[in-house]
């Protein structure tokens, strides 16, 4: 008995330093670099390749027929210096995105909470998640009669039925109130990703932590919130919050739909707007990557302020 | 004493069918949230009932927003329209839920695999840069990479394909950075430490212990991927070339957009309604399984 790691003891470390540091390694993290292989590999092809190629665009005059021409910085100086559009669609991009990112988030928190303890929740979820299954397009049909610049448009209607106006008011062709009616039906549109990933996030929070909870003198259901439910969900509403970051300043289909392409005296442009405008209308890839480009280290940025705000040093 | 309340109110409850029936006011919330929820389902009303709309209904101004004399001409139209197609109809419909249910049953797979690591394997080398990377993808301009990723596919020789339509949606940021967002509150550390005290190799704690915690995660993801996938015309128009290829949703284009748009209305409404309602049973579907998971993973730290 006593014999038996004598023999074997010195034996073990020779080993071990005989085996190289890659295949140490391997063995301590190979698995897991399989596990995430499949994902790097398709991401790697089809996402970031694509991505430094328009990242490479922006440096170019790429008119998609010829090949593209280095031309340095000269888009970024054209985009900033005298494109006059750019900077009224900049504006129209922050007046939306600091308006219904912050709002839409946080009403697609309350309402997920408010349904979750309900027993009709799968019907009122489905109601709520409704205008993000419609096509944007769709909607901007619907939307367009209610606010239909003439008499017959529901709202115009109701409102000289009551008297409220004398005459029709052209709800998307003053410059006024585009932004107002676009910013108002994205809100109704509000409860898509947050709303749903919030809603499953409520369903991983142990129901014991509630009753430990109570145990520890949590009296009112708003305690409830601020000390269970929220920090046991900081990585949805991390998620929540890029996503509403994300959205807010990419905002497009529903503000063409509703105000058109270009939309009267650029009222309802925005950056995603005029990326679309240079690429698909005007066929000029090189000048839209480089909005790409402006637009994503705007995001970015944000994004890392947001994780820095959610960072969850509470793990478990 | 309060036995004997209770059992005085039970002999109240009105008798429906032989049963009691126990009529309590409802919570307060639902004040608040069926108007709400009214006036935020209203484009799927619109869209039913629009679908039902005879020809003389659609083309009246302003559009009356519920249909008056339903009839179902807009899908007979919609049929005899689908005659004139290249391929059978039959063709489309298979492309549409054989693409959608692959890439969907994919993408979750590929996208949470890869966030068990990111989210479960402390120190593992490059996790924040990759974790950076995919943030990042996140939020450039889709608009801007479509030439390039469409450049990709052709250069790989997938383009008129399955896999043209299939592979460039699996390597999905959003979907892995929902997963790994999930996995790190929802799973304790411990209980990956005592599957693997128990001998348990990465492959089944994937499958066993992290998969079940955070089936509302998946179910939702299922949700948003096929919602994506099956009304996505953008990928089966500019990845395939043959008529053979092509999507329902490529199909329901080209068959209300098709030369006399007018008389094509109803055909485009019955059309709407039809590309809808498989989202709304898939969502009913799964989010019903999002909420009933809660029940049953009784495994919580």
């Amino acid at each position: 008995m006593a014999t038996r790691p004598e023999v074997f003891v010195p034996a073990r470390p020779a080993v071990q330093a005989q085996r190289s540091a890659l295949a140490r390694f391997w063995a301590k993290w190979g698995i897991y670099y399989l596990f995430m292989a499949p994902f790097l590999a398709l991401f790697a092809v089809f996402v970031v390749a694509p991505v430094l190629t328009a990242a490479y665009l922006s440096f170019t005059y790429f008119n998609v027929l010829e090949a593209p021409r280095w031309i340095g910085w000269s888009n970024y100086k054209l985009l900033f210096l005298e494109d006059d559009v750019f900077l009224i669609a900049i504006a129209n991009t922050l007046r939306f995105a600091t308006l219904t990112g912050p709002v839409g988030f946080f009403m697609s928190f309350i309402f997920a909470w408010l349904i979750n303890p309900l027993k009709m929740k799968t019907l009122l979820a489905l109601c709520f998640y409704a205008p993000s299954i419609t096509a944007a397009v769709t909607m901007g049909v619907v939307w367009k009669i209610v606010f239909s610049g003439d008499r017959y448009g529901y709202l115009n209607n109701w409102l000289l039925r009551i008297g409220a106006i004398d005459e029709p008011y052209q709800w998307l062709a003053e410059q006024a109130s585009i932004m107002p009616v676009i910013m108002f039906v994205a809100l109704w549109m509000s409860m898509g990703t947050g709303f749903l990933v919030f809603l499953a996030g409520l369903q991983t929070v142990p129901s014991d932590l509630y009753e430990a909870g109570k145990v520890d003198g949590i009296s009112n259901p708003l305690q409830e919130v601020f000390y269970i439910t929220l920090p046991m969900i900081k990585p949805q509403l991390l998620f929540g919050s890029v996503m509403a970051v994300v959205q807010g300043f990419s905002v497009f289909g529903i503000a063409t739909a509703l105000a058109g392409l270009p939309s009267p005296l650029y009222a309802g442009h925005t950056i995603v707007a005029h990326l679309y405008d240079f690429a698909f209308i005007r066929f000029e890839m090189g000048y839209a990557a480089t909005v790409a480009v402006i637009l994503f280290i705007w995001t970015f940025g944000l994004g890392r302020l947001l994780m820095r705000i959610f960072s969850s040093k509470n793990e478990y | 004493m309060a036995v004997a309340v209770s059992r005085r109110q039970a002999a109240t409850y009105p008798r429906i069918f032989g049963r009691r029936i126990r009529l309590r006011a409802p919570s307060p919330q639902y004040y608040f949230l069926i108007p709400m929820a009214v006036f935020s389902i209203l484009p799927i009303v619109y869209i039913v009932s629009t679908a039902f709309k005879p020809l003389e209904e659609l083309l009246l101004f302003p559009p009356p927003f519920f249909v008056r004399r339903p009839s179902l001409d807009n899908f007979t139209d919609l049929l005899l329209a689908t005659n004139a197609l290249a391929v059978p109809f039959s063709r489309y419909l298979f492309n549409s839920i054989f693409v959608t249910l692959t890439t969907v049953l994919l993408q979750v797979l590929v996208c949470s695999m890869c966030a068990y690591p990111l989210s479960k394997a402390r120190g593992l080398p490059g996790t924040p840069f990759i974790f950076g990377m995919i943030i990042a993808a996140l939020m450039f301009a889709p608009e801007v990479t479509a030439i390039p990723r469409y450049l990709v596919v052709q250069k790989l020789g997938l383009i008129d394909s399955y896999a043209a339509l299939i592979l460039p949606g699996l390597a999905w940021a959003y979907g892995l950075f929902m997963m790994k967002q999930f996995m790190d509150n929802s799973i304790p550390p411990e209980l990956i430490e005592a599957a693997r005290v128990d001998g348990a190799s990465e492959w089944t704690i994937f499958w066993r212990v992290v998969m079940p915690n955070v089936a509302p995660a998946w179910n939702t993801l299922i949700i948003f991927g096929f919602i994506a996938h099956w009304n996505d015309s953008f990928s089966p128009l500019v990845f395939t070339r043959s008529e053979a290829m092509k999507t329902v949703s490529v199909a329901m284009i080209a068959l209300t957009n098709g030369a006399g748009s007018i008389a094509r209305q109803g055909a485009a409404a019955a059309a709407a309604f039809l590309m809808t309602a498989p989202t709304l049973i898939v969502f009913l579907l799964r989010q019903a399984k999002v909420i009933q998971t809660m029940a049953h993973s009784g495994i919580k730290s």
